[in-house]
């Protein structure tokens, strides 16, 4: 009431022409259409009630994990076996291997000569107990200095792999490559590992004289006495082949590996006396390993890996979080027909004129356009990100279903870029529709543009390479904001866009989608100025 | 100009059509519309050039290395335009009713033809009839392209991959399906905008229709039920196993029921637009 009899302030007549008038005025059109606002909501309703139903459908996972590991897996609410453990960056990692440790007190070193690694494959002519020499890539044993038996407690390991040479890992995502070359009695590989407080310093040798550095780690927080001696781990051997209808198949087993180690020496305080040999991070007696000691040579078998967990692996166990986040492809259409409305219907319903007469300078009233939109749908989708992940995963481990864990600043990164994504989609759809003038087309080609190269891209014929290109290129590259397991060389898998992995990096992805937004935003200036309304 | 000499005086000629406004009369207003605006041609050229450039181009993307096993559905691969094409074809169907609303047109066509329901009925029967005939000519072209890419890409008759010939029978069922598939389409679309009225809305409420079941589908694989249950009964998903030629025991729905379900969709979506169309105001 009191405004109402406010006189009018010198401040605002001279004002009027101001940016914030003009963004107040957008802003008051797009509150007051009733079928914007609901538009808007329909996005978010969408966005969070398809994802809430992807994430209750997929229930199912644990039972298809059971085929993999043979026993039973669905105990009580959740699958008991199959869950990985999560290491210390957030990330679930596999750690199963076998282990012949001792504790290690205080500072120390071990060194161990490797003159042999050997393995059993599964036979690829029957899927029994039927075994043939040979070695996964990635086998690898050596020596580990870790921080207890826990699985996912952190680590550093100096290894022999079968087809990547001396390696360097440690807390499951770091690797670092040593010698190169395979490891045989007539070219042994000499190994060492060194402790001094939370720094872990790894060399490798050819000959146990002249060594080389390979890396040095900080396990922050490492206690006094960690676990320390010799490892074998073989992934299980896959054979993933994709599919062209889409997705892909494959087989996987278990592998086993056998290294010989030899000259076997320590330094420092190592208060056990004996050596113990067991499986880490397989509680169903499902590892296969053991280990023969005669003086200082011991020979190790082991199975499993120590690496991060991964999904498009033969036999993955659960869903990412984005897979939570497939309602985006609903709320995007709505977003973007609402976004293109936005400037078409003041077209089609002459408004444009009054809009230009009453702000002249064209550019900015189309600037303001994609600031209340791209302001307000940019809410709208971090709300429904946000509703969609934390209720999904609520949702999802409630039916019985996993979902890997992914550090906070992942999650933080999806839920936002989801919302800019969103976003970023309704100005490039305002722009097209100011360049073409008509909201059928632009509509169209938005959508076409955005979510048909994902479609082809995850569920189609083409190859992963054509696939891929789509995702580079398109303005669907955006989704790889969405991606919540990074790639890892070490590890096997099916990289594809159909298991959750962008060609592009998060933010390289969403900048595509930008790069196209502005370009469009840039020519709709251009050609507002030179028109006639 | 024949025509114009046998034609009457102009006032005769509209009180007898306005006494017996007959379908063909109907049919020939609509026909005037669509013929005489340049939109649907354009759009009709453009969804033609963009099913066989996408089909070229899916084809020619796909290779068979020699040695392994390409369990690849050629026909299928070689008409996968038809998933963009289709796009092109709702926008045409979508304005072909709601193009009339967005200018205030369908007050002067109801006026016109008070027969609301013969009304959409003339619309759907062009609009279909158009797509059909432009739909000949994309599947034509994409089979024709798919027939000279294939062979050099390790798809060959030694292989087990004859060229891809109509003469073939489910070749043939896949080409003509497709086709079929499109105009079915179109008549969903003009259902859909008949109902919302504004093209906007009609073409997300279409396009949200067509390409979400196979993203939802890709990720609830886990859940067979679900799955299942999406892949049967979505129109795009179910329409498009009539391009199916391999592995048809492991479809979810025969691939002339696929068909028919789409058709159904096509069928309420019409039924929707003519009730509405009859009891709403223009």
């Amino acid at each position: 009431m009191t405004a109402t009899i406010t006189p009018q302030q010198p401040g605002q007549q001279t004002g009027r022409d101001g940016f914030a008038q003009v963004l107040r005025a957008e802003w008051t059109k797009f509150r007051t259409v009733r079928g914007w606002v609901i538009g808007t909501l329909v996005a978010v309703l969408v966005t969070a009630g398809i994802g809430l139903f992807a994430a209750g459908a997929s229930s199912s996972s644990c039972q298809n994990a059971s085929g993999s590991n043979g026993g039973p897996v669905r105990t009580g609410q959740g699958c008991q076996t199959g869950i990985p453990p999560v290491g210390p960056a957030g990330y679930a990692v596999s750690d199963s291997f076998y282990f012949v440790r001792q504790p290690l007190a205080g500072n120390g070193s071990i060194t161990v000569q490797i003159t042999s690694l050997t393995g059993l494959l599964p036979s690829t002519t029957s899927n029994g107990s039927d075994t043939r020499p040979g070695l996964v890539p990635w086998a690898k044993a050596g020596i580990i200095i870790k921080e207890s038996t826990q699985p996912g407690s952190a680590y550093a390991a100096m290894m022999v792999t079968a087809d990547h040479g001396v390696r360097m890992q440690d807390d499951y995502t770091s690797d670092t490559a040593g010698q190169p070359g395979a490891v045989s009695a007539a070219s042994p590989r000499w190994l060492r590992l060194t402790r001094s407080g939370d720094t872990i310093t790894g060399y490798d040798s050819a000959d146990g004289t002249h060594w080389t550095q390979v890396g040095t780690v900080h396990l922050t927080g490492l206690p006094s006495t960690v676990q320390a001696g010799l490892f074998a781990a073989s992934p299980a051997y896959q054979a993933i082949s994709e599919n062209f209808g889409g997705g892909e198949n494959g087989i996987v087993a278990p592998s086993q590996d056998t290294a010989v180690f030899d000259h076997l020496s320590r330094s420092g305080a190592w208060p056990g006396g004996t050596w113990t040999g067991d499986y880490i991070g397989a509680a169903d007696g499902s590892g296969i390993g053991g280990y023969h000691q005669a003086g200082s040579r011991f020979t190790v078998t082991g199975s499993g890996d120590i690496a991060p967990a991964v999904t498009g692996q033969a036999g993955d166990v659960g869903a990412t979080i984005t897979e939570h986040l497939v309602g985006t492809f609903a709320g995007l259409i709505a977003v973007i027909v609402v976004a293109t409305i936005f400037i078409t219907a003041e077209y089609r319903r002459g408004l444009i004129r009054i809009t230009l007469a009453a702000s002249p300078r064209r550019g900015r009233v189309l600037a303001a356009k994609a600031i209340v939109i791209g302001s307000v749908t940019f809410v709208a989708g971090l709300a429904a990100a946000a509703a969609a992940v934390i209720f999904g995963a609520r949702l999802a481990s409630a039916r019985g279903s996993y979902v890997y864990p992914v550090p906070w600043a992942t999650e933080l990164r999806i839920v936002v870029g989801t919302g800019l994504l969103i976003a970023v989609a309704a100005v490039l759809a305002l722009a097209l529709g100011t360049v073409l003038r008509r909201s059928a087309a632009a509509v169209t080609i938005v959508i076409v543009a955005i979510v048909l190269p994902y479609l082809l891209g995850v569920a189609s014929v083409l190859p992963v390479s054509a696939s891929g290109w789509l995702l580079r290129i398109t303005p669907a590259a955006a989704f790889a904001i969405q991606q919540a397991m990074p790639q890892y060389p070490q590890v096997t898998a099916l990289y594809s866009p159909s298991s959750g992995y962008f060609p592009l990096a998060p933010w390289a992805g969403l900048a595509v989608l930008c790069a196209y937004a502005a370009l469009t935003l840039g020519l709709a200036v251009v050609l507002l100025r030179r028109r006639d309304a | 100009m024949s025509q114009a000499l046998h034609a009457g005086p102009p006032g005769l000629s509209i009180v007898r059509r306005v006494e017996a406004a007959s379908m063909r009369d109907t049919l020939h207003a609509e026909w005037t519309k669509l013929r005489t605006v340049s939109g649907p041609a354009w759009l009709l050229a453009g969804a033609i050039v963009l099913v066989v450039a996408v089909s070229a181009a899916a084809t020619a993307a796909v290779k068979c290395p020699s040695g392994t096993a390409c369990p690849v559905d050629t026909p299928k691969l070689s008409l996968t335009g038809i998933e963009f094409g289709q796009a092109v074809v709702a926008i045409l169907a979508v304005l072909a009713i709601s193009g009339e609303y967005g200018t205030g047109m369908i007050r002067i066509t109801l006026t016109a033809m008070p027969r609301r329901s013969a009304v959409l009925a003339a619309k759907a029967v062009l609009v279909a009839g158009l797509v059909l005939a432009a739909g000949t000519i994309a599947v034509g072209g994409s089979v024709l392209a798919g027939r000279f890419i294939l062979p050099g890409h390790g798809f060959t008759p030694g292989r087990g991959f004859p060229l891809l010939s109509l003469a073939d029978g489910p070749t043939l069922r896949a080409a003509a399906g497709s086709v079929l598939y499109l105009a079915l389409i179109a008549l969903l679309s003009l259902g859909i905008a008949t109902v919302v009225r504004d093209s906007a809305v009609a073409i997300g409420i279409v396009l949200g229709l067509l390409y979400l079941s196979p993203i939802i589908v890709s990720v609830v694989a886990g859940d067979p039920v679900w799955s299942h249950r999406l892949e049967r009964y979505a129109p795009m998903s179910a329409g498009l196993t009539i391009q199916d030629t391999t592995g048809l025991r492991g479809l979810p729905i025969s691939p002339w029921g696929g068909l028919g379900v789409l058709a159904v969709w096509a069928a309420v979506a019409l039924l929707a637009g003519g009730l509405v169309l009859r009891w709403r105001d223009a």
